[in-house]
C-alpha cells in the first residue's frame, strides 16, 4: 500500500469548493448536437457518476473537464477556472492538474508499465532519483509493481486499465477523470478496478468523474469505503457518514441531465427510463 | 391508423431533400480549403515550435536513426545504379558523336541538380512518410494522442516537431550520399562499359559543378524533406475511421508527398535556373 502518498493535491481542497462546473453546455459535430445544454456541478471530494447509453455524450462530457474539447457554447470551470475559453497552450499547463483514465487505457504502446507511469514526470523535468520511486509507489498502489519492464501488449486487459490509473495518480492530481474503467472487463477485474477507484477516493479523497453504463459500478462506489487501517473494503452504513455523500448520480439522455441524485434517490426511482438500468 | 396492415399510417412528407450538384462542388471545395489550410497551420507550427520549450532532443534522434539511418541501404542501392544506368543510356548518345568524355559532365549534372534529391526524396517518402502517417494514425485511433494531451504535452511539440527536423537534417545529408554513390556506380559503368578511364570521369564530373548547381541539388532536398515529413504526419493526425482509416491515411501520405515532391521540384528547378541566370 501507497501509504506515503498523504501529500495529495486534494488535501488542500476544502470539501465545500465547486471542483468542476458545467453550465449550459452544448457540443455537436456535423450530424447535430450531442450535448444540448449539459449543466451540473461537482464538489471537491466528491463522485459523480455520469450515467447513459452509449451515444449519449459521457466521454464528450469528460473530454470538456479535461479541457480536450471545447464547447460550441456554455461554460466549463475546473477548479475555479474557467477552461471553455483557453488556448491549447494555456489548457495544456491547466491538465497536469487532472488525471484521466481512458476507456481502453490509451497507453503508449511503445513504452513500457514503467516508462508509461514515469511519462508525466519525465515531462515536467523531474530528476530519475524522483521518478524511480514515485513510479514504483504508483505501481505498487495498482498492485503491478512487477510488471515496470513490461510492454502494454504483454499485460492483460484489466492489467492495462490498472497501469492507466497508475499513469493518472503519478502527479497526485485532484480530479481523476474515469472513461468507462470497466468496461468490458469480467466481473472480477471490474471489481478489482472499482475496488481501487474507491481507495483512492478513500484514502486521498480526490474529485472524481466517472463516466459508465453500468449501474452497479456506481452502486459499488456508493455503498462500500475503503478503511485504511484494516486494508479492506467495507460495506458502509448511512449512520456511519461523517460528511455528505460523496456518491451522486447524473443520468444523461438526449444530451441533457435527466436524472441528477442520490443512490437512494435512483435506487427507489419510479421512473421507467430509469428502471432500465436497475434490471 | 391505415386499414392494411403493413401501410404507413401516414405518408412520409419531410425527407431531406437531395443536395444539388452545385452544393455539393461548393461543400467539396470549403472541404479542400480546409485541408490546405490545417496542413498550412501544421507546417508552420512543425518550424516554430523550435523556437520554444520543451524541445525533444532525444525524440529527434531516435527519428534522425529512423529516417537517416534505416534509409541509407535504399538510398545506397538505388543510388549507384541510377548513376549506372544514366551512363548506359548517355553514353551511347555521346558516342555517336565521339563525345564520351562528357559523359562525366551530363552524369554528375543530373544527379547532383535532379536525380539524387528526387529521387532520394521519392524513396524516403515511400520509406518514411508512410511510416510517420501509420504511426500516427495508430496512435490517434488508440486515444494515445489525446493521452498525450490529457498530460500536458503538446502533440505538436512532441510528435511533428522532432519527425520535420529529423528529415530537414537527414534527408539533404542522405542525398549527398546518393550523389556520391551515383558517381561511383557512373564511373563504374563507363570504365566497363565505355572503357572511360575513371580519372578521365571523374574529373569532368568534379569539374563541371558550380555553386548553384550544388545549392540547387540541397534546396531541393531541404523542401523534399520538408514535404514528406509534414506530409505523413499531416495525414497520420487527420486519420477517420479506425484501423481501416490508417490504411488509407498510409496510402495518402506516400501518394501525396510523391506529386507534391514532383511538382516542387518543377517549380524548384525554375526558380534555380532564374537565380543562377540573375546571380
Amino acid at each position: 500500500m501507497a501509504s506515503s502518498l498523504t501529500s495529495f493535491s486534494a488535501a488542500s481542497s476544502p470539501n465545500d469548493e465547486t471542483a468542476i462546473d458545467f453550465s449550459g453546455v452544448r457540443l455537436g459535430f456535423g450530424d447535430g448536437d450531442v450535448l444540448r445544454g449539459l449543466s451540473f456541478s461537482a464538489q471537491s471530494r466528491e463522485t459523480l457518476i455520469l450515467l447513459g447509453e452509449t451515444g449519449t455524450g459521457k466521454t464528450l462530457a469528460l473530454k470538456l473537464a479535461a479541457g480536450l474539447l471545447r464547447p460550441d457554447a456554455g461554460v466549463v470551470s475546473v477548479l475555479g477556472r474557467v477552461i471553455s475559453d483557453k488556448s491549447e497552450g494555456e489548457l495544456l499547463e491547466f491538465r497536469r492538474q487532472v488525471g484521466f483514465v481512458f476507456q481502453e487505457g490509451a497507453l503508449f504502446d511503445s513504452l513500457t508499465v514503467g516508462e508509461n507511469v514515469a511519462y508525466r514526470l519525465e515531462e515536467e523535468g523531474a530528476s530519475e532519483d524522483e521518478i524511480r520511486p514515485r513510479v514504483e509507489e504508483v505501481l505498487r498502489f495498482v498492485e503491478l509493481e512487477h510488471t515496470m519492464d513490461l510492454l502494454p501488449s504483454e499485460l492483460s486487459g484489466g492489467m492495462r486499465r490498472r497501469v492507466s490509473i497508475a499513469r493518472a495518480l503519478v502527479t497526485r492530481p485532484p480530479i481523476v477523470l474515469y472513461d468507462s474503467p470497466t468496461a468490458g472487463l469480467d466481473p472480477i477485474t471490474a471489481q478489482t478496478i472499482i475496488t481501487l477507484i474507491l481507495r483512492l477516493r478513500d484514502i486521498y479523497g480526490v474529485t472524481a468523474l466517472m463516466a459508465t453504463h453500468r449501474l452497479q459500478d456506481g452502486f459499488a462506489l456508493a455503498n462500500f469505503r475503503f478503511d485504511p487501517k484494516s486494508r479492506r473494503v467495507q460495506r458502509e452504513a448511512a449512520a456511519d457518514r461523517v460528511s455528505p455523500p460523496v456518491t451522486r448520480f447524473l443520468v444523461l439522455r438526449d444530451g441533457r441531465i435527466y436524472f441528477e441524485g442520490s443512490p437512494q434517490e435512483i435506487a427507489t426511482s419510479t421512473d421507467p427510463y430509469l428502471r432500465k438500468f436497475l434490471i | 391508423m391505415s386499414d392494411a396492415p403493413l401501410q404507413a399510417a401516414q405518408p412520409q412528407t419531410n425527407a431531406p431533400e437531395a443536395p444539388s450538384v452545385v452544393e455539393v462542388l461548393i461543400d467539396a471545395s470549403k472541404q479542400s480549403v480546409l485541408k490546405v489550410q490545417e496542413y498550412a497551420n501544421l507546417s508552420y507550427h512543425s518550424l516554430t515550435n523550435l523556437l520554444s520549450r520543451p524541445r525533444y532532443p532525444v525524440d529527434t534522434l531516435e527519428q534522425m536513426d529512423d529516417i537517416g539511418v534505416g534509409s541509407l541501404p535504399i538510398v545506397l542501392l538505388s543510388g549507384f545504379f541510377i548513376g549506372a544506368v544514366m551512363v548506359l543510356q548517355t553514353g551511347a548518345q555521346f558516342q555517336r558523336f565521339g563525345q564520351v568524355s562528357l559523359t562525366g559532365d551530363i552524369v554528375s549534372l543530373a544527379l547532383v541538380r535532379e536525380l539524387g534529391p528526387t529521387i532520394t526524396g521519392l524513396l524516403v517518402a515511400g520509406r518514411c512518410s508512410s511510416g510517420i502517417a501509420s504511426e500516427l494514425g495508430s496512435m490517434l485511433v488508440t486515444e494515445q494522442v489525446d493521452a498525450m494531451r490529457a498530460m500536458g504535452t503538446n502533440p505538436s511539440k512532441k510528435l511533428i516537431t522532432p519527425r520535420v527536423s529529423a528529415a530537414l537534417l537527414m534527408v539533404p545529408l542522405l542525398t549527398t550520399i546518393s550523389v556520391f554513390v551515383g558517381l561511383i556506380g557512373g564511373m563504374v559503368a563507363s570504365v566497363l562499359s565505355l572503357r572511360l578511364s575513371a580519372t578521365t570521369f571523374w574529373q569532368r564530373a568534379i569539374a563541371i559543378l558550380q555553386l548553384s548547381d550544388l545549392m540547387q541539388g540541397f534546396s531541393k532536398s531541404v523542401v523534399f524533406g520538408f514535404i514528406l515529413s509534414t506530409v505523413g504526419c499531416y495525414q497520420g493526425l487527420n486519420v477517420r475511421g479506425g484501423t481501416q482509416g490508417v490504411g488509407r491515411a498510409t496510402t495518402q501520405a506516400v501518394v501525396v508527398s510523391s506529386v507534391m515532391i514532383i511538382v516542387a521540384d518543377t517549380f524548384l528547378t525554375k526558380i534555380a535556373l532564374y537565380l543562377a541566370d540573375k546571380l
